[in-house]
């Protein structure tokens, strides 16, 4: 085994954690903690992969904007661990077990089982640089970029607009 | 020797060399903040005109002590032992976990604290970029080295916020709040002035950040370097990050999540012991590489002084055997000279607190939302003018479109500033106080001057 397998298997199982946490945790806060976890460990894989703008983009955006929401648990559920319900009533659990299974077999023939046997050629290192994303973004796609950079802009004054008490 | 020895490990172990390079930077850290802790003590001390802590370590020899040089004797070290005395009894100190903490995360939160404030500082370069210190620092000479400062220390936060919630203490949970709120707002502006360094450099290397800074000042002068605070937009950027920094670090002015006479002691309330000085030392550990950070976008890195010694040794027709000596001296010193800058940042921070009071919340709110990112946004745009002009017109042309940029934002401002002026200055507030002995009575306060209304 090689020591990127092994870096990769521990995050893995990490990322795995954070993701099964957020599910089975009955408190909100350790929901949105193993939340962080997942996010962060994810950037950390993106970095081993070579892409260091998906990565720092992912805990910059991702990990850190999980804050707010622990800000909303905290300010507005009143969490103390034993509100939330157990879920497994109701055949509940039976329907999302089927569901998850479901999902796993498509996302095995869709996509683990055509890219198994793929080896490419060397990976290329200028991929995931920030120079190469801002040149895709600014001259490829500079289109879609500013009608976004329109929406966010939307958005924000929107919530400024309700959020406002006095008109 | 110990270069060959470097290089060695460089071709054949470049994993064990990672480690060691992980390694420099944590022993400096984690041997750098007991000292620091007495620096601020003593320095703070001597500003606010008392002594501070002097006596721990002082031996006094006896009368009749046998060797003759030292009988009757004293040997002072200015208190230097206190902190390694303080560390003591922060060990030894029993350490109480209340009944009602959120166990698991009042114990995961001190950490959490701590991992920003020592991962922070993985893509500084404490020394040039090539010969030994090029194998030697910084850990990762990363694409995206500043996008990765900024990202970590938006995870400190956590540890703050988790401290706060896990403590269940409703002063601990406001502290948290604040501090939460603290950085996501200050986080902006602070951005936004990287941004505008990140634009004038062309890269997100902080290796190359260092490498601009040392071309000739302004384009104009080739033996003077141009540190992006002697700049006009680098200057404003700077002054822009430092706030924003100082509100990072939870330090004063800005000490507000762990302001003593409103919230006892903010988020760390419930933590004693061994705990308390995990956060304790994430804090200084913080401030110490943020200096760092300050040092290398806008002061020039590891450069001792804004000279090109090489440039000079080249060009000027005399003392080249000196110029070359300090070229030497610029290159084998610059550890200590950055450790240096490190400490004159932390010597700003240590000024600033004996001199300014604490911030209201609104007034935090109002610098940061209303001050310093619109004043960063528009040096942002100043920024990109440069960049545009100096392509199109060359240096001079830069230059001059700057200074017309920022001459025209001061007038706007002056502008805006008249016109807010005439609208009314605030909201009045009416409180009605409670008198026992006579009837209801209101005031109307306007601007926080009471107007006491006449006694009837």
């Amino acid at each position: 085994m090689t020591l990127n397998q092994i870096a990769f298997l521990v995050m893995g199982a990490a990322a795995l954690f954070g993701a099964v946490g957020v599910v089975f945790f009955r408190s909100p806060v350790r929901a949105a903690l193993s939340l962080v976890i997942n996010f962060f460990v994810l950037g950390l894989i993106y970095f081993m992969l070579g892409s260091q703008m998906l990565g720092i983009s992912q805990i910059m955006v991702y990990a850190g904007a999980i804050m707010v929401l622990f800000l909303f648990v905290v300010m507005m559920l009143r969490d103390d661990g034993k509100t939330d319900k157990p879920q497994t009533q109701e055949g509940k659990f039976l329907v999302g077990l089927v569901a998850s299974l479901a999902i796993a077999a498509l996302t095995y023939v869709a996509v683990i089982s055509p890219t198994m046997n793929y080896t490419g050629e060397k990976f290329n290192r200028i991929y995931g640089t920030p120079q190469s994303i801002g040149t895709v973004l600014f001259t490829q796609y500079v289109w879609p970029f500013e009608v976004i950079s329109i929406l966010l802009l939307v958005g924000i004054v929107g919530s400024i607009m309700l959020a406002k008490r006095k008109f | 020797m110990v270069a060959e020895f470097f290089f060695r490990l460089h071709a054949e172990q470049p994993i064990l060399l990672g480690l060691i390079r992980c390694l420099f930077v944590l022993v400096a850290i984690l041997s750098l903040v007991p000292p620091l802790i007495w620096w601020e003590r003593r320095l703070l001390s001597w500003m606010q005109d008392r002594i501070g802590p002097n006596r721990s370590g002082t031996i006094t020899f006896p009368d009749n002590f046998p060797v003759k040089g030292l009988a009757s004797k004293k040997i002072r070290t200015f208190g230097l032992i206190q902190p390694l005395l303080d560390g003591v009894k922060l060990f030894l100190k029993e350490d109480i976990t209340p009944n009602a903490v959120d166990r698991k995360i009042y114990f995961i939160a001190p950490a959490l604290a701590l991992f920003p404030a020592f991962a922070l500082g993985a893509t500084l370069p404490w020394g040039p970029n090539y010969g030994l210190y090029g194998i030697l620092t910084p850990i990762a000479d990363v694409e995206i080295g500043i996008l990765y400062v900024l990202a970590i220390s938006s995870l400190g936060a956590y540890g703050i916020v988790l401290a706060g919630y896990a403590s269940n203490n409703k002063y601990s949970l406001m502290g948290g709040l604040r501090a939460s709120a603290q950085l996501i707002s200050y986080e902006l502006a602070m951005a936004m002035s990287v941004a505008c360094i990140i634009m004038a450099v062309g890269s997100m290397k902080l290796t190359q950040v260092v490498a601009i800074q040392e071309d000739a000042l302004w384009g104009a002068v080739p033996f003077l370097q141009n540190w992006f605070i002697f700049t006009p937009f680098g200057f404003i950027a700077a002054i822009i990050f430092l706030i924003a920094l100082i509100a990072e670090t939870n330090r004063a002015p800005f000490d507000l999540p762990e302001a003593e006479n409103e919230l006892i002691a903010g988020y760390h309330t419930e933590y004693s012991s061994m705990k308390f000085a995990v956060f304790f030392m994430g804090e200084y550990a913080a401030m110490f590489i943020f200096s760092g950070v300050f040092a290398t976008l806008f002061l020039g890195g590891y450069n001792i002084l804004p000279v090109n010694w090489g440039w000079m040794a080249e060009n000027l027709g005399w003392g080249q055997g000196l110029w070359r000596a300090l070229e030497g001296a610029n290159y084998w010193l610059a550890p200590i000279v950055f450790l240096g800058k490190c400490f004159a940042g932390i010597t700003f921070f240590v000024w600033l607190r004996a001199t300014l009071p604490r911030l209201r919340y609104d007034q935090l709110m109002n610098l940061g939302w209303k001050s310093l990112l619109p004043l960063s946004v528009a040096n942002f745009i100043v920024v990109g003018l440069w960049v545009i002009m100096t392509k199109m017109y060359g240096v001079m042309g830069g230059w001059i479109a700057v200074l017309a940029a920022f001459g025209i934002l001061t007038v706007l401002y002056l502008n805006l500033v008249k016109i807010a002026r005439t609208s009314p200055p605030m909201e009045k507030r009416t409180v009605t106080l409670v008198n026992p002995t006579s009837e209801r009575r209101s005031v109307t306060m306007v601007d926080a001057k009471p107007q006491e209304t006449p006694q009837a």
